[in-house]
Parts: structure tokens; C-alpha cells; sequence
């Protein structure tokens, strides 16, 4: 069986390179034509009137006044008279015209007459839910029996709230039908699982749905299924006999298109005179909307922690579902397990990375987390710069150091690559990918280049298209192992193919044949050799073309990494105002393909977490159902400013290349909130218990309401 | 305190919120009231006649420059200047996100001046130069901070891109090196979702953004 590996440290010119991405210019010149951008000829816009209410009836709805007006082309009721609507924002009805404004006119025409029902928006406040279902409960050991004996517990009350997925570009696509066959320009994360939803929704073979997404912006989870617009937008499309565009609205697209759940957990934990974990006891619950939300797992990273209690209740709300929010559970189950042992560490008068080295034989991969604890520790100055809660500095100006690990899998998904070597020496790939925004245009390239000894420039990528072989979508950082890895066994495969036909001329065995530096030469004697163009040119007229899948033999890819984040803050005890000043950042990722990307990703996960540690959540009004905050102005981001420091390490080299490739997307992002909470505590003494830190808790916090302990 | 007035406002009106909302929607009500308020406009409208040149509610003609191209088109007033940009001219660089002058990412030049597309009606800009970020330089020809954009990986999604550039550009245009002060009043106005803020610090660091001149 052929042999598929990455080459030896030594003789890699692309992988761990890094190349700047391949479409960096087309979007920093704004020539990257997104989903969004698509105006084709005859274009209609259409626009979707939402439910205003969080829980109601459809008692009536009258769509004649807008059917009537200049300019409107179809009207298109998607729930009708009798409907039961769950959560503020549910889609009703649907308009094409001819241009946006006049959409928007015909849906202030169309007259809808609600039966307003009950409602519930606030999970935290558990006892009050109807409808709340314990998921049952789960114990090992003694836990009650080891609480009595412990040395130290602690026992807290912490939540984070649901927060929006806020994508730049909204969820939406533009739809256009030749006779019966659809093509969909679409904002998403899956271009190869979206035409068979497509098709069973609208009655035709998947066969005749093309989706296209050669850029799009941001899913962040939240992006995996065409949804009732999607399907909404072709109905508009099929009935206009015209181009439909729809693409929701910035209110919409906070309120109904993506959140992630919240959580909240009362939790007891104790430890023994030598800063051993020896007790857990957590009752948890939260909500992602109407399907409430799984259990978090608990005692996050320290899973082997002996004598626990898990308890879990999913609080169903009349708010839309949640979706899979980069690294699903995470960074909840982060947070609340982080806080409380950097609560216990107090308590038990340690060092908060001295108690998490002494527990690491209760995590799943001891040697790494020590190893980026030390690394983490060093690049933080921690043993010079860290005190003991409640050492205050003179002013109002307090800081504190906080620490966090985190934990993700990451193996590659499914796909299919196509590489195709054409006999004037041009080298292609295509594959049923997107890239999201992650680079994978560009280490597809990098894995191509290397395979052929090529320069980037050199070869072509072609993703985007559900016409390319099918690959997964791009979720829970399993693109990047799945794309390397089809793409490698092809371009190998394909490779060797040209050796067959180059090895007479060079008198030797394929086998002995290598390509580097634009050559096809024998290992170890250049001189017999030919350039990259000479040796294509052998396989005669027609193209070689290989595709190579993922799963598939060889170790090329892997799964499980680790990761420590420190982060450095200020908070001014007058007004309750955290600024971050530095986070740092050490995580492995096995072999790293492109070393620019993987910092970018874990900068990125460090600046999502500061704006989800300080300023975002959603605010649901308990009165009217609906949120207060569906806007950019008060649904608050990180901007430049908010951001500190940040600096990042990535573990390569020896003991983590040999592990091939693993997934990047979501580890970075699961610690901030913790490390940001942990350092708060460690400024102020005491424990903000909510995220996010909004000045209001913090002040709280200091005055000693900072709810139940 | 909000939910008070509305209940008074109730009272003194003699219909609930609820039997309002029914009541529009058996369409009796929001007729009158539509008429109403067309005709308290048209009156004032007709008090400023002789201060003020009332266009529309139908399009207007207008012509302005867009990237060096002179433009002619007939536009409706309510016509945002980004939606024009974007749905009557093609010109797509700048991105619809927040569509209320928080966000940025619609940011072009105005004469020069850093603008929120979103946030102005096209009528305005008629007689106007802008410029997006399209006119700042192509994929073979980029400026100085596109190509600063690219060797930062200043951009991820980049969706965000476009409006961070047309800023960045215009900020460094007049502050080569701008103090932390600068950097907050000329960027604070945009924000990522991917987390694109250190590379663009490392092009605001870099300073090549001289040359800037929205023509």
C-alpha cells in the first residue's frame, strides 16, 4: 500500500511556512464578490416580516393591501392563520419586489391579528420555568463522604447569559432558477451538505441544486443549513420566475439566527491539605431557547476528579434556538469550572497555576498543560508579578492576573479532493470546501505546492462549489485536518503517477524520484534530474487525476489538544470599568500548515473571548418577550481599543508535529472568559459571579451583592 | 417608567396597546392615521416652500462621482448612499452590517472625508466625489495599506475589511503616525467579528498610508 505522510521537518518548503492568504488582496480591495455582493440581472429583494411577539396565535393575517402595491411580485405567507408562534422574530410572511424599500413597504401593508399567550425569556431564573426538564443525575465515588472530610470548599453560584453568533454578513443567499434547476448563492459554512436540504424542502433532485460560496462572511457555527429563509428566498425565486435576493435584516439576525446557550450552575468543590481536588457537586441548567440546551460538561478539563455529582436542567425559553456557537458548551463549562478552583486556590492560600499543576494528573493530557503552564507562566512574568487576592495598590485602579485551561478535539471530517496535474506542468485541486475566513484556500494550496515541490503561485484551488467532490462542513475545527488530509493522499497519489512516467528518462525507479524546488530529481543526486514542466510534459496528452479521501490510511491527522491563557487586567473599583490589558495565549494544534493562519485563529479566539468575558450578551425583555439589544449599538462587540496585549505561542517542533494535523478554530476562544473572570478576582478579592463583566456586577460584586454564594 | 406612559397614554385615549394593534390590523385605523401624517407633512412642507427645495417622495436625479466615474442615475430620496452604492451601481466593497452608523463596514469617502455610507442619503452626496475601498486600489495594484492588510492578516472573514481599509486610510492619510488618541477617534468606529484587531494594529503601526486623497 502507497505510503501517505507529511514530509520530515527538514524538507518541508510550505507547511509551517507563512505564506500571507491567497485571497488577501481580493478582500482587502473590496473586489471579493460575496454572497451578499451577487446583483444578477433582474434581481428582486425580498423581506420577511417577523412575529413581535414571544409567544402567540395567528388569528388572522390579510397580505391583500401588499399583494396590491407598485412593485411587488410575490407574497408569500410562511405561517398561516391558526399558527402557534414561539419566540419573537419567527418568520410570518415574505415579500419580493423590486427593490428593497418597496419590500419593506409591502410588509408594513401586510395586516396580522396575534392571539398574544404567555411567555418565559428568563432562564436564570430556573424556579420560574415552565417546562424545565432535569436531564438526571450522574455521581462517582463519595461525594458527600469526601466533602465532609475535605481540608477546603468552596460553594458558588456563576451563569453566563446567551449571546449572539453576529455574524457580519447575515444569513441569507440569492436564489435563481434556470427552468428547474437552482442555483444558490449562500452565506454558509456547508456548500456541500446544503443542496440535498434544499431539495427535499423544494421538491427537486439534488442533483439540479447548485450552491456557490466563494466568500462569505462569518458563521462561527451558526451557518450549517439553508433555513426557513433559504427555503423562503427559492419559493419567492420560483414563484417570481426571477432572481430573489434576502438577506435578514441586522435585528432578525441577532434575534433568530444564531445564539449560544447560556449556563448556570451552583457548584461546591473541595480539595485536600496538599491543594488535591478530592470533591465536586454541580447542579447546572441553562437554556438555548425553545429546545432548552444539553448538559454542560462538568468539571471541566479535570474529568477525572474522583467523588463528583453532576446534576443538569434544560430551561426550554420563547426565544430562538440556539446554534453550535464556536466550541459548543466549552467555554461555559470553562468558566464555571475555572472560577470556582481559582476560588478554591484562594482559599486554600496557593498559587492558582501551583493548584492546577498539582490536580493535572485528573486531566487528560497532564504533560502538555504542564509544559504550557510553564511557558504560559514565563511569558507572564507570573512568579514576579502575581499576589494573593486582596494585596490592593493604591488608587482605584486595581489588577490582577487570571489563568485558565481549555481542551478541544479537532480531527478531521469527511472530503474529497480532486488534484488533476495537466501536461503542461499545471497543478489543480477542487474540493467541495469553503473557506470561511479560517484560510483554507490557502493551506490547500500550501499542501499542494509542497507535494509538487511548487512555488504557491504555481497552483490552483477551486473550492466553494458543490460541483467539487464532497467535503464536510466547517465546524468544530474539523476542516483543516479533513482538507489537508484528502487533499495530501490525492496530490501524493497523483504525484506518482508522473514519477511512473518520468522514471525511464531519469533511468531509475519511481520510487527513488522526489520533487522539490520546481524539480523532479533522484534523492540524493539533483544533477539527474528535469524541471517541473519537463517531467509534467511526460504524461502525455491527457490530464492525471486523482481524487483522495479523508478518512483514509496513513497518519496524517490527529485529534485532542490542550491550551493555557493568561490574562493580565485593570479594573477601576469607582466605576466597575475592566480593561484588558494583556492575554497570552500557548496552544498546541499538532502540525501546523501555515503558522501566519494559526496565530491570526487563536488572536481571533482571544479577541472573541474579551468581547464575550466584557461586553456581549443578549438582553431579553421579560415583558415584551423580545430582546432590548438586536442592534450593534447596544448588543456590544470588543472594538480596537477594548483589546489589549495579546500574545500567542504555539507549541510545534518535536512531540507535536508527529501528532499531523489537528483543528485550530475553537480552542482559543474557550478560556478567555475564565482567565479574564479569574483575573478580576485576583484585582478586586472578590468573585464577579456573571459573565459578562459589565461595570454594574462588578460594582455589585464589590458592594457584596453579587447574588447568592 | 416607559411602561407607565404607555399605560397612561392608554387610559387617555380610551383603547388598550392591544385592541390598537388589532385594530390596525383590520386596517380601519392605520389608514386615517397614515392620512394624518401625510397631510401635517405636506403642510409644513408647504409653510418652508419658499426657505427650502422639497425633492421627492419619487426619484430624484442626481449625478456624483463614484471611484472616477462619473455617475448619473435617478434615485428615490429615502435611498441610503450605501444602497445606492451597492444595489443601483454595483459597487460592492462596501458591506451592509449594522445599517445604523455603529459598525463601520460600509465606510467610504466622502470629498475625501471618512463617511458612513449607511448613514447618508445618496441625494446628499449628489455633486460629491466618493470614494470605496474599491477606488483605493485593485488586486494588482494595491495601496499601500490594502497590501499592509494582507502582510498583517488584517482580515479573516473579511467582511469587516472593506471599511477598515477605506478608515485606516484615511486615518494615516492624515496622521502618518497617530497617537492612541487618533487611533481610537479613526477606528473606534469599526469593528470585527473575527478578531482581526492586531494585524490592523500592525498596519496602523506600519504608517504607509500616505497618498490618501479620496480622488
Amino acid at each position: 500500500m502507497a505510503d501517505y505522510s507529511w514530509p520530515e521537518a527538514d524538507r518541508r518548503a510550505q507547511i509551517g511556512a507563512r505564506p500571507a492568504r491567497l485571497d488577501g488582496p481580493v478582500k482587502s480591495t473590496g473586489f471579493a464578490k460575496y454572497p451578499s455582493d451577487q446583483n444578477p440581472r433582474g434581481l428582486l429583494a425580498a423581506k420577511i416580516l417577523t412575529c413581535p411577539h414571544a409567544h402567540a396565535r395567528i388569528v388572522r393575517i390579510d397580505t391583500s393591501a401588499a399583494e396590491a402595491m407598485a412593485g411587488v411580485r410575490v407574497v408569500h405567507v410562511i405561517q398561516g392563520e391558526g399558527s402557534e408562534i414561539q419566540w419573537a422574530g419567527d418568520e410570518v410572511a415574505a415579500v419580493a419586489a423590486v427593490t428593497e424599500d418597496v419590500a419593506r413597504d409591502a410588509l408594513r401593508a401586510i395586516r396580522v391579528e396575534y392571539e398574544v399567550l404567555p411567555h418565559f425569556v428568563t432562564e436564570e431564573d430556573r424556579d420560574q420555568a415552565p417546562g424545565a426538564r432535569e436531564a438526571g443525575e450522574r455521581a462517582e465515588g463519595d461525594p458527600d463522604a469526601a466533602f465532609a472530610t475535605a481540608h477546603r470548599t468552596v460553594q458558588r453560584t456563576l451563569g453566563m447569559p446567551q449571546m449572539a453568533h453576529m455574524c457580519l454578513e447575515p444569513h441569507g443567499q440569492v436564489c435563481s432558477w434556470a427552468g428547474d434547476e437552482l442555483e444558490v448563492h449562500a452565506s454558509t459554512q456547508a456548500v456541500s451538505t446544503l443542496a440535498g436540504q434544499f431539495a427535499t424542502e423544494l421538491g427537486v433532485p439534488a442533483s439540479q441544486v447548485r450552491i456557490r460560496t466563494e466568500y462569505m462572511g462569518g458563521g462561527f457555527g451558526s451557518k450549517f443549513s439553508p433555513d426557513r429563509w433559504g427555503i423562503v428566498g427559492a419559493e419567492l425565486a420560483r414563484k417570481a420566475n426571477a432572481p430573489v435576493k434576502l438577506f435578514l435584516e441586522r435585528d432578525q439576525e441577532v434575534t433568530v439566527a444564531g445564539s449560544r446557550p447560556s449556563a448556570f450552575a451552583r457548584i461546591r468543590a473541595a480539595a485536600d491539605e496538599q491543594g488535591k481536588l478530592v470533591a465536586w457537586d454541580s447542579d447546572s441548567w441553562g437554556s438555548g431557547g425553545l429546545p432548552g440546551t444539553g448538559q454542560t460538561p462538568l468539571p471541566y478539563v479535570f474529568s477525572r476528579l474522583p467523588n463528583r455529582r453532576t446534576r443538569h436542567t434544560s430551561v426550554p425559553t420563547n426565544l430562538a434556538g440556539s446554534r453550535a456557537w464556536r466550541a459548543p458548551n466549552h467555554p461555559q463549562a470553562c468558566f464555571l469550572t475555572m472560577a470556582v478552583l481559582d476560588d478554591l486556590a484562594d482559599e486554600l492560600g496557593l498559587d492558582p497555576i501551583d493548584f492546577l499543576e498539582r490536580n493535572l494528573d485528573l486531566t487528560g493530557r497532564p504533560d502538555t498543560y504542564r509544559e504550557q503552564l510553564a511557558t504560559a507562566a514565563e511569558m507572564a512574568s507570573w512568579k514576579e508579578r502575581w499576589q494573593p487576592r486582596g494585596r490592593e495598590r493604591e488608587g482605584a485602579v486595581q489588577r490582577g492576573l487570571g489563568v485558565s485551561v481549555h481542551t478541544w478535539g479537532g480531527r478531521g471530517h469527511s472530503s474529497n479532493c480532486d488534484v488533476t496535474v495537466h501536461p503542461d506542468g499545471a497543478v489543480e485541486a477542487r474540493i467541495g470546501s469553503q473557506d470561511i475566513g479560517t484560510g483554507t484556500r490557502t493551506i490547500v494550496a500550501q499542501v499542494l505546492a509542497e507535494t509538487f515541490g511548487l512555488e504557491l503561485h504555481q497552483v490552483r484551488v477551486s473550492l466553494g462549489d458543490n460541483v467539487y467532490p464532497q467535503s464536510g462542513p466547517s465546524g468544530g475545527s474539523s476542516t483543516v485536518g479533513g482538507v489537508t488530509a484528502s487533499t495530501r493522499r490525492a496530490a501524493q497519489d497523483a504525484l506518482r503517477e508522473v514519477l511512473v512516467h518520468v522514471a525511464p528518462r531519469l533511468e531509475a525507479e519511481p520510487e527513488q524520484l522526489v520533487a522539490e524546488g520546481g524539480r523532479v530529481f533522484v534523492d540524493g543526486d539533483s544533477s539527474r534530474g528535469m524541471s517541473w514542466r519537463e517531467a509534467a510534459a511526460q504524461i502525455g496528452g491527457a490530464p492525471i487525476s486523482v481524487q483522495g479521501r479523508n478518512p483514509g490510511p496513513g497518519r496524517l491527522i490527529s485529534s485532542g489538544v490542550g491550551g493555557v491563557q493568561i490574562a493580565e487586567v485593570e479594573v477601576d473599583i469607582d466605576t466597575g470599568v475592566v480593561h484588558v490589558e494583556r492575554m497570552i495565549a500557548v496552544q498546541d494544534c499538532g502540525l501546523i500548515i501555515n503558522r501566519r493562519l494559526a496565530e491570526s485563529q487563536v488572536y481571533g479566539g482571544l479577541i472573541m473571548g474579551v468581547g464575550y468575558a466584557l461586553y456581549e450578551e443578549w438582553i431579553p425583555d421579560p415583558v415584551s418577550g423580545r430582546l432590548l439589544n438586536a442592534d450593534m449599538e447596544f448588543y456590544k462587540l470588543a472594538g480596537l481599543v477594548d483589546v489589549g496585549s495579546l500574545e500567542v505561542h504555539m507549541m510545534t517542533g518535536p512531540g507535536y508535529d508527529e501528532r499531523g494535523v489537528i483543528g485550530l478554530g475553537e480552542p482559543p476562544v474557550i478560556s478567555p472568559g475564565a482567565a479574564i473572570s479569574n483575573a478580576v478576582a485576583n484585582a478586586i478579592g472578590v468573585r464577579v459571579p456573571y459573565l459578562p463583566l459589565t461595570p454594574d456586577r462588578v460594582l455589585d460584586a464589590l458592594a457584596g451583592r453579587g447574588g447568592p454564594a | 417608567m416607559k411602561g407607565r406612559r404607555v399605560t397612561d397614554d392608554a387610559k387617555r385615549s380610551g383603547f388598550s396597546r392591544r385592541s390598537f394593534l388589532r385594530g390596525g390590523a383590520a386596517g380601519a385605523l392605520s389608514g386615517g392615521l397614515a392620512t394624518g401624517l401625510l397631510t401635517g407633512e405636506a403642510g409644513a412642507a408647504a409653510a418652508d416652500a419658499d426657505a427650502t427645495e422639497t425633492v421627492g417622495p419619487g426619484p430624484v436625479e442626481i449625478e456624483l462621482e463614484v471611484n472616477g466615474v462619473a455617475s448619473r442615475l435617478a434615485v428615490e430620496p429615502r435611498v441610503t448612499l450605501l444602497d445606492g452604492l451597492r444595489d443601483r451601481l454595483d459597487v460592492t466593497g462596501p458591506k451592509r452590517v449594522c445599517d445604523r452608523g455603529t459598525c463601520g463596514a460600509c465606510t467610504v469617502l466622502e470629498d475625501g472625508r471618512p463617511i458612513y455610507a449607511c448613514s447618508r442619503l445618496m441625494i446628499e452626496s449628489a455633486g460629491r466625489s466618493i470614494t470605496t475601498v474599491e477606488g483605493l486600489g485593485s488586486p494588482d495594484a494595491m495601496h499601500d495599506v490594502q497590501q499592509a492588510f494582507v502582510d498583517h492578516d488584517a482580515q479573516q472573514c473579511g467582511y469587516c475589511t472593506p471599511g477598515f481599509v477605506v478608515a485606516t486610510a484615511a486615518l494615516l492619510a492624515r496622521h502618518p503616525a497617530p497617537s492612541e488618541p487618533e487611533i481610537e477617534a479613526g477606528l473606534g468606529g469599526n469593528f470585527c467579528r473575527c478578531g482581526t484587531y492586531k494585524g490592523i494594529r500592525a498596519v496602523v503601526a506600519g504608517g504607509k498610508g500616505g497618498g490618501v486623497t479620496g480622488g
